[in-house]
């Protein structure tokens, strides 16, 4: 029990991420049309806000000791963080809760990526086919992973959680098991609830405001509202924009989990595109209920139990479950009639 | 009956001379040593080409810039230039900087993009167009492999970079390779002994394994040793290359009764399984009455980086590190650091070390011709290459010297000064027979390209 309730967790944790990133696809692909092999590299740009402001709060100020030297023979440099040194204690805390923090730095960096993005770019290719769209955009994904590289390098630049939610909780204890046998870590679950804050504040401004319902009705018919005189080019724009931001915060938040590094953009699109296709092109809660699904099946195909009845089953799951659904249902999970279909 | 004599003239003399010197001399021409015969890629000019097979897109850039570096350097001091390195601590002192038997080296350079089929084809554009007469580098062990069985195939000699599998000098050893790394055989017997010492002889071990041919040795050598001390291996779960969230695979071990967690992992593997095993409170838990523990069989600084604050205390080993005080070890790290602005990784160690290694044999040898190189290179003993003394085994092509087991360092004084070395296990203690069980292999015969 207490092992299947860890792989939940791990499978909700997961989905969040994986949610996450689908939602911004399909939102893009809903609006725009437009297959976004770039949306990858938005979730690294989010994470690399994240490094980037860390690095900004650590600029040190070098001194050099001139008593001592290094190995090498050169003079040793004695750094101090100016944060540190001008902010003191509030320096500190900002240095502690950087990742958190960077979120609103990562708000402003992503709206611009994502609008220059779109307005420089992928405009261009809205009524190209989608094999030039991927071309395009996979490229633009490929100098954006570069720059990053050449920027920080190709190894992995590890960022900490704030201290408080640094170590991992007895949920155990909570629900009534012995102590120690559920732990899980503290960020995980602020993740995860991140991640449903997040899904739950998209689907409302699509929902309840009126730029969304205007946004809902261009994905359903785009010709007719350009029909009642609204510029829809402006408001997908704008959804671009946030569907950048959607990406780049739960790259942000990611960070602390994974020591981002200039490919991990690449390591999550392939399978966000599975949980697009899985939830059903265009469809937003399709997208949202596949990283969940996916996500958890995942997790429980990892553990010891089902990979000693089927070997290697942790690393096909989620395309042997992408064939079935597509198999059983050729739309996906809540995918409409119509999308991407001639 | 008579004697009809042709009379001695000038022509006659002459000619019967030309013959007999002709004469005199076949034999020479037919068995002087076998390295006048042709090879593939002999230098023709005044220059010699090193080929430097190294990662320098992907996961392993990093270590692959470092591997670059080390080998620019190695050609600078071979040829003369900078302050010599480790020529200076050698024992060799064939080389004389003034490049390799009279010719100035110099290099082109391959991305092995640590991907087989990629580092395949690199080394085989610089073998075939730029004439590269030695091939060296790599930061993988899949690599190594495929790159080693590509060079004995065309005929020229590998010196392999980074690879600590078992089998690049066991089951596929080839008599055109050779490794100046240790392996997963050596890790085993070195580590061992250590964590008997810190964490007893009564532990359960789960083991987390990178699913490819490094993995299953390193998983292989730690099983052997660890179990031969009295461990018990809880269970050995193999992970997907690159899987970047470990959860679903560190979860299992929380109540799998195990008390040790042996990460077979390296490069972003190992910085992601380990920071997120320290984030599932790993090493605060308290199991079967003991601290929790995790060992990293294989530490290289590069990565100790990217792990941050969850490589403190974590013991595992490694092949040199900066920090050593050795004559040879400090002259590279002072040659390294000026040139640089950092100090050298385990990687630019042995590559460097490897560069050196291939340049003193063709001096040696006095030929670039791989079969004579090779021969110069098989059972050579040397020193001051920052190991203590070593020897080139001949049988399997693997160098055999001093292994170092290390600890995350506490209280680092810089972002370089991560690992802290905890004993240098001497050489005697990780040989082993060529023959051995999981190492034995077929080394086959040289081949030069002709």
């Amino acid at each position: 029990m207490d092992v299947i309730l860890l792989q939940l967790l791990n499978g909700l944790d997961k989905g969040g991420a994986y949610a996450l990133i689908a939602l911004g696809l399909t939102l893009i692909f809903g609006t725009l049309g437009v297959v976004n092999f770039a949306h990858g590299a938005l979730f690294m740009l989010g994470a690399f806000c994240a490094v980037s402001f860390n690095a900004l709060l650590s600029l040190e100020l070098v001194t050099i000791d001139p008593d001592k030297t290094t190995a090498w023979g050169t003079p040793l440099e004695i750094r101090t963080p100016y944060v540190e040194a001008y902010l003191g204690d509030f320096g500190a805390w900002l240095l502690n809760f950087s990742v958190p923090v960077s979120i609103l730095l990562a708000i402003p960096v992503m709206l611009l990526v994502g609008f220059v993005m779109e307005r420089g770019l992928i405009k261009h290719f809205y009524n190209r086919a989608h094999a030039d769209q991927i071309l395009v955009t996979f490229g633009l994904a490929i100098v954006l992973q570069e720059v990053v590289k050449s920027i920080f390098g190709a190894n992995p630049i590890p960022q900490s959680a704030p201290e408080t939610v640094r170590g991992a909780a007895d949920i155990g204890a909570v629900l009534g098991f012995d102590p120690g046998v559920i732990v899980y870590p503290y960020w995980r679950m602020v993740y995860l609830g991140f991640a449903a804050v997040v899904i739950a504040a998209v689907f409302a401004f699509l929902q309840f405001t009126t730029f969304g319902m205007v946004v809902r009705a261009g994905m359903a018919d785009r010709h007719t509202v350009g029909l009642l005189g609204i510029n829809i080019e402006r408001r997908f724009t704008i959804v671009f924009a946030i569907a950048a931001v959607v990406a780049g915060l739960a790259g942000v938040m990611y960070t602390p989990i994974l020591p981002p590094d200039y490919h991990m953009g690449m390591d999550f699109l392939v399978l966000s595109f599975v949980v697009v296709v899985v939830g059903g092109m265009g469809s937003l809660p399709g997208a949202v209920a596949a990283g969940f699904l996916l996500g958890i099946l995942q997790s429980f195909a990892s553990m010891n139990e089902v990979k000693a009845i089927l070997p290697g089953i942790d690393q096909i799951i989620i395309y042997l479950v992408a064939v079935v659904i597509l198999l059983v249902r050729p739309r996906g999970l809540l995918g409409r009639r119509g999308v991407m279909e001639s | 009956m008579s004697l009809i004599r042709k009379p001695l003239n000038r022509r006659s003399i002459l000619r019967a001379g030309a013959m007999g010197g002709a004469a005199l001399a076949t034999p020479t021409v037919f068995t002087s040593s076998a390295w006048s015969a042709p090879y593939l890629n002999e230098p023709k000019g005044g220059e010699v080409t090193f080929g430097f097979n190294v990662p320098q897109t992907g996961a392993y850039a990093d270590e692959g810039a470092d591997e670059l570096r080390a080998y620019q350097l190695a050609v600078k001091h071979i040829n003369g230039e900078g302050d010599g390195g480790m020529l200076n601590t050698f024992s060799s002192k064939a080389l004389g900087g003034n490049g390799v038997n009279g010719k100035k080296v110099a290099y082109v350079t391959g991305d092995t993009q640590t991907k087989s089929d990629a580092a395949r084809a690199s080394a085989k554009r610089m073998i075939e167009k730029d004439g590269a007469i030695m091939i060296t580098g790599g930061s993988s062990s899949g690599v190594a492999i495929a790159v080693q069985s590509l060079c004995q195939e065309a005929g020229v000699i590998f010196m392999a970079g980074l690879t600590h599998s078992n089998d690049t000098t066991g089951k596929d050893r080839r008599a055109n390779g050779f490794r100046h790394f240790f392996n997963t055989e050596m890790t085993g017997a070195a580590l061992a002994p250590v964590l008997k010492n810190a964490f007893g002889t009564d532990r359960k071990a789960y083991h987390l394994t990178a699913d490819y041919t490094w993995g299953w040795s390193q998983e292989g050598s730690i099983k052997k040793y660890t179990e031969a001390l009295g461990w018990n291996t809880v269970a050995a779960v193999r992970t997907p290359l690159g899987a970047g969230d470990f959860s679903q695979y560190l979860t299992p071990v929380l109540n799998s009764g195990a008390d040790v967690l042996v990460l077979n992992h390296y490069g972003k593997d190992m910085v992601n399984s380990l920071t997120q095993a320290v984030q599932f409170g790993l090493r605060e838990k308290q199991v079967n009455g003991k601290q929790f523990e995790i060992v990293v069989p294989l530490f290289s600084r590069l990565m100790a980086q990217g792990a941050g604050d969850a490589i403190k205390g974590i013991f595992g080993s490694t092949n040199w590190n900066w920090s050593l005080q050795d004559e040879g070890s400090q002259a590279f790290v002072k040659s390294f650091g000026q040139e640089y602005g950092f100090p050298p990784s385990q990687a630019a160690h042995t590559c460097y070390a490897q560069a050196i290694l291939y340049a003193d044999a063709c001096q040696r040898a006095g030929t670039f011709e791989p079969c004579a190189v090779a021969a110069a290179l098989e059972d050579y003993e040397f020193d001051g290459l920052g190991n203590g003394p070593t020897l080139y085994r001949g049988a399997d092509h693997q160098c055999f010297k001093d292994v170092l087991v290390v600890k995350g360092k506490e209280n680092p004084s810089s972002q370089f000064d991560l690992l802290e070395v905890v004993e240098i296990t001497p050489r005697a203690q990780v040989e082993y027979a060529p023959d051995m069980e999981d190492v034995k292999g077929d080394l086959g015969t040289c081949n030069n390209g002709a």
